[in-house]
């Protein structure tokens, strides 16, 4: 039972994996959905859509100034040019950090993130302790993931209340100026696109 | 709604919990829910806000202890039954009602979204202009809103205006569209919460016209 367990594993009312098989099964039967749409969703979102996509967006970003202005200016123009769409119809902004500001998103409300570009959220974003306080306690939720901000930086946090979906465009690491656009897009975490790391120099522990 | 999901402002829900390495679904069944409400929510039976109301309606002690995907399964199963598009008893029994008759399956999955045609619509006047003082309104309506409880009555600053979107509070309940523009407003982190605040830091909320009023 729910006392028994700790928070991160929650209680059940009932075998949640047998009640969605059952419910595709009685939905595959009335026609309401079709197996073969629900498998492309599944690997699309295991497979194909993921923060390597927003790696892209920021390595490319920092390699070319007007692509930088471009995607900092219209930022779903930007993200088709790399090849990426926003299938959600929602509508992306790119927030830029530097030595002044540091940006960081959260959906206080439910969980709005920028699936098109990050894919599906991972659980700390989803949770009552990241939504609850990331608004109230910024730096000290930044602390929580070992990210300091020093006193003469700004925090903004960008609430996600809309339909708007904001990515955070790090500050390249120092020692990357000979890498190629490649090796910079594989430094770029997950975490520094939601704000809550930076992003590590090469052989620098994330 | 004032209820458990407006959690921004809350402190004790504990650290935040990091998980390295994390597989996109922690079950096969996670994966088969997000997909099944991916589809149904492609097929337009209902719309984004009127199903981020229906997570607003669990029951507050339910919607802490089920995880992310839980509440999406609790939810679709309600809303199937609510739309009349699956009975309770078919959901008991898990196979179609005797003589139920058969939907084409719904294979287009792009398009999921709220379905913003634009959000630069000339028509549509906006009702404050960027960098003009603001307050958000003092509100506490019982149906879905997107207006946080920690910024009611505090006041901002318009720092952009992201064009024209469907209005959620009317639209949860399909009483039309009401589409008006929304703001990125610029709050200073000492006017939500006071002296404990740094002085520097600010929180900046998505609002429609309907959620501010002039300062």
């Amino acid at each position: 039972m729910a006392h028994d367990h700790h928070h991160d594993h929650q209680a059940v009312p009932s075998d949640p994996a047998l009640r969605v098989k059952a419910l595709e099964s009685l939905l595959v039967e009335k026609g309401l959905v079709d197996p073969a749409a629900l498998d492309l969703l599944v690997d699309t979102f295991e497979h194909r859509v993921g923060p390597r996509n927003g790696a892209r967006l920021v390595a490319r970003a920092w390699v070319d100034p007007a692509y930088k202005e471009r995607l900092l200016a219209d930022a779903p123009a930007a993200i088709a040019e790399l090849g990426f769409t926003s299938g959600q119809g929602e509508h992306m902004l790119v927030v830029e950090n530097d030595s002044k500001v540091h940006n960081l998103v959260v959906c206080t409300l439910c969980s709005c993130y920028p699936w098109p570009v990050l894919g599906l959220p991972p659980v700390w974003y989803k949770s009552a302790a990241y939504r609850s306080r990331a608004v109230i306690d910024p730096r000290g939720v930044l602390r929580e993931f070992g990210t300091e901000v020093g006193e003469d930086v700004e925090v903004r946090v960008w609430d996600s209340t809309a339909e708007l979906r904001y990515i955070v465009l790090p500050e390249r690491p120092a020692g990357t100026e000979n890498l190629s656009e490649d090796e910079l897009a594989a430094l770029v975490t997950r975490d520094a696109m939601v704000g809550v790391s930076r992003v590590p120099a090469p052989g620098e522990k994330a | 709604m004032n209820g458990i999901h407006d959690m921004g402002g809350m402190q004790d829900m504990g650290p935040v919990q990091y998980e390295k390495a994390e597989p996109v679904f922690h079950a096969a069944w996670e994966g088969r829910i997000f997909a099944i409400n991916s589809s149904l929510r492609a097929s337009g039976k209902w719309n984004l806000d009127a199903w981020r109301y229906q997570i607003e309606l669990l029951d507050p002690v339910d919607y802490l202890r089920l995880t992310y995907y839980e509440r999406w399964l609790e939810i679709n199963e309600q809303l199937l039954v609510k739309h009349g598009l699956v009975t309770a008893e078919e959901l008991a029994t898990g196979t179609p009602a005797a003589g139920s008759t058969k939907a084409v399956p719904a294979t287009r999955i792009s398009g999921a979204g709220r379905g913003i045609p634009s959000s630069h619509d000339p028509t549509v006047p906006a009702r404050f202009a960027v960098g003009q003082p603001v307050r958000a309104r003092n509100s506490n309506p019982i149906g879905h809103t997107r207006l946080p409880r920690y910024a009611r009555g505090r006041a901002g600053t318009i720092e952009r205006d992201h064009g024209v979107y469907t209005f959620p509070d009317t639209n949860a309940h399909y009483e039309g569209e009401h589409r008006q523009h929304v703001y990125s407003v610029r709050f200073s982190a000492r006017e939500l919460w006071g002296e404990q605040a740094s002085p520097r830091d600010s929180v900046y909320l998505d609002m429609w016209d309907e959620y501010l009023e002039r300062a």
